[in-house]
């Protein structure tokens, strides 16, 4: 635990002092800002757009900083050849990757709670300028506590996106790994409809292998429950956990297939 | 208990893309360091060198063979903590100051703060990097990285360092002071294992010395012995030698050479000795300044062995 611990705080102070970073979180806080002049066209609307929009900005933008550090993590090192060092240290290969891994999670959620705090800070804005015959109108107060359960989600899905950009950095270049991290995190969205592919197809193997890959990729749809806290509608505690179950499964087996192919990896 | 060990080691990289047939790398090294050696491991590029090492830190696993560190096998994460490893021109991360980064590699190795806190001091002092210790190591040149990597290959006061190419990228200063470095290793009772493509620091360090080429062992011994059967013959060299004199016993010498008036540099064959030459010159009044064996010189050897080997 030590080593991973160390090898985190390293992926986090290499993260933090990444230019790039700092303009990703800066374009998000910047859209949530733009959400309020937008939400200026559409009365009666207003504090939903700036709800959605908010979501919206911290799912793509944490998304792009999953996808892009994550997909760097293990290439960058080997491509310097400064994972030369780090591996003759007495670390195991399997604390190498999780320890990456927990270094990234760790730098997404600072972030993800940044882009929060600007996203309620809008909010309070929202509420404050709103004239008293407006709230009434509205479904759940401005800063709904609810609209914290799709934050926890959206870190859940960056959570599985890092393990995916993670599996496909231990074997790939890092172009060939953001490809397939952003196909997956498209397919993952609409995963569900492969599980019903007999409705569509009547080809036994098709529907098998459809089938397959229902189980295979990762199912990020029910992880997004913007639209239900955005419309006041209930998402049940049980319904949270279960899904956070499944992001911990899957995350678990990636890091475990990640690291089975670093270990046996060579670095030529 | 042996320092390294090595038995038929071998690796093979596929080289193609379409039908990959094996590239053999390295092939059946088989080699022992005692410990305490200071052990060259000597070959031009592409020799075999950094395959090897990277075999002893695991970074590649062999295609046949094994390899052992301190009586275990390599990769074992014990061992890891009594050894010291600098790749071939290091590259660490651009974002860390030289203080940062061996500050995280002693973390990794298991030091608490404060033993952290002296150690690197100490060890960025003893490699000769001062006030630019705080600055990010991308503003580093390749001399400046090489010290911060020997400095975090001696982090954890190894008890065998391995050292791709220690010199590379230093400047004369640089050099001397490595070479002071690795004899203060050796002072301490560390093996080092270091790989060079430049032969006179073999000789200026090494106790012994293996060849490597085309990925095959070609040599290996103390230098001494390498050299002892590549004794060639003689130089002479003499002054005072008269004109006539030097006609008159010019068959006997291979080669000569003026040096200054009347001065001369004289090539003798190894058979017969220089004894009966020196004696008739003395006699005709020359004047002896120096008689040396003349040795094969470890590159010559080096050159010589290398052709010698079949492509592969």
């Amino acid at each position: 635990m030590r080593v991973i611990r160390h090898i985190a705080v390293n992926v986090f102070k290499e993260s933090v002092r990444d230019k790039v970073l700092y303009n990703l979180v800066l374009f998000a806080i910047l859209l949530m800002a733009a959400s309020y002049l937008l939400s200026q066209l559409t009365a009666g609307q207003d504090i939903k757009i700036i709800k959605d929009l908010g979501l919206a900005a911290m799912q793509l933008f944490g998304l792009f900083m999953a996808v892009f550090i994550g997909i760097g993590l293990v290439s960058k090192e080997v491509e310097r050849r400064s994972i030369y060092s780090l591996l003759s240290k007495p670390i195991r290969r399997q604390e190498f990757v999780i320890g990456k891994y927990v270094g990234l999670v760790l730098t997404l959620a600072v972030n993800l709670a940044i882009m929060t705090v600007a996203y309620y800070a809008v909010l309070g804005y929202m509420a404050w300028m709103a004239g008293s015959w407006f709230k009434p109108g509205w479904e759940a107060p401005a800063m709904d506590p609810a609209l914290l359960k799709a934050v926890a989600m959206i870190m859940l899905q960056l959570m599985v996106i890092t393990a995916v950009a993670l599996f496909f950095s231990t074997f790939s270049s890092p172009m060939l790994s953001a490809g397939l991290t952003f196909g997956f995190y498209i397919v993952g969205h609409f995963n569900a409809d492969l599980k019903h592919f007999e409705a569509i197809i009547d080809s036994r193997p098709v529907v098998y292998l459809a089938r397959a890959l229902y189980y295979l990729l990762p199912n990020l749809a029910p992880l997004d429950v913007k639209a239900q806290v955005v419309h006041a509608l209930p998402v049940p505690a049980a319904y949270l956990l279960l899904n956070t179950a499944y992001a911990f499964v899957y995350i678990a087996a990636l890091l475990t297939a990640s690291s089975f192919i670093f270990l046996r990896r060579d670095f030529k | 208990m042996l320092a390294i060990q090595t038995t038929d080691l071998s690796k093979d990289f596929p080289v193609g893309f379409w039908r990959p047939r094996p590239y053999r790398a390295l092939d059946k090294l088989t080699l022992e360091v005692e410990q305490g050696e200071t052990f060259g491991f000597l070959g031009p590029n592409g020799a075999g060198k950094t395959t090897t090492l990277k075999l002893l830190m695991q970074l590649l696993y062999p295609t046949s063979g094994r390899a052992e560190i301190l009586g275990r096998p390599v990769g074992d994460v014990g061992v890891k903590r009594r050894i010291g490893y600098l790749p071939e021109s290091p590259y660490f991360y651009d974002y860390l100051t030289a203080e940062e980064l061996l500050s995280y590699f002693a973390s990794l190795v298991g030091y608490g703060a404060a033993e952290r806190r002296r150690r690197v001091s100490a060890l960025l002092d003893e490699v000769g990097i001062g006030s630019e210790r705080r600055l990010q190591l991308r503003k580093f040149s390749k001399g400046m990285l090489q010290r911060v990597g020997i400095a975090q290959a001696i982090l954890n006061d190894p008890e065998v360092v391995f050292l791709d190419e220690p010199m590379s990228g230093l400047d004369p200063l640089g050099r001397r002071e490595v070479r002071n470095l690795i004899l203060s290793l050796r002072d301490r009772g560390c093996t080092v294992f270091f790989s060079s493509h430049v032969l006179a620091d073999a000789e200026a360090l090494c106790s012994r010395v293996a060849i490597l080429a085309s990925g095959r062992l070609i040599a290996s011994g103390k230098i001494t012995d390498i050299h002892a059967f590549q004794v060639r013959g003689w130089e002479l060299i003499v002054a005072h030698l008269s004109g006539e004199s030097l006609e008159r016993h010019r068959a006997r010498m291979r080669k000569v050479t003026a040096i200054a008036d009347r001065q001369y540099a004289l090539e003798l064959p190894l058979e017969p000795g220089p004894d009966g030459l020196l004696r008739d010159l003395i006699g005709e009044g020359a004047h002896l300044v120096s008689l040396n064996p003349t040795r094969e010189s470890l590159e010559d050897f080096f050159i010589q062995q290398v052709g010698q080997q079949e492509p592969r």
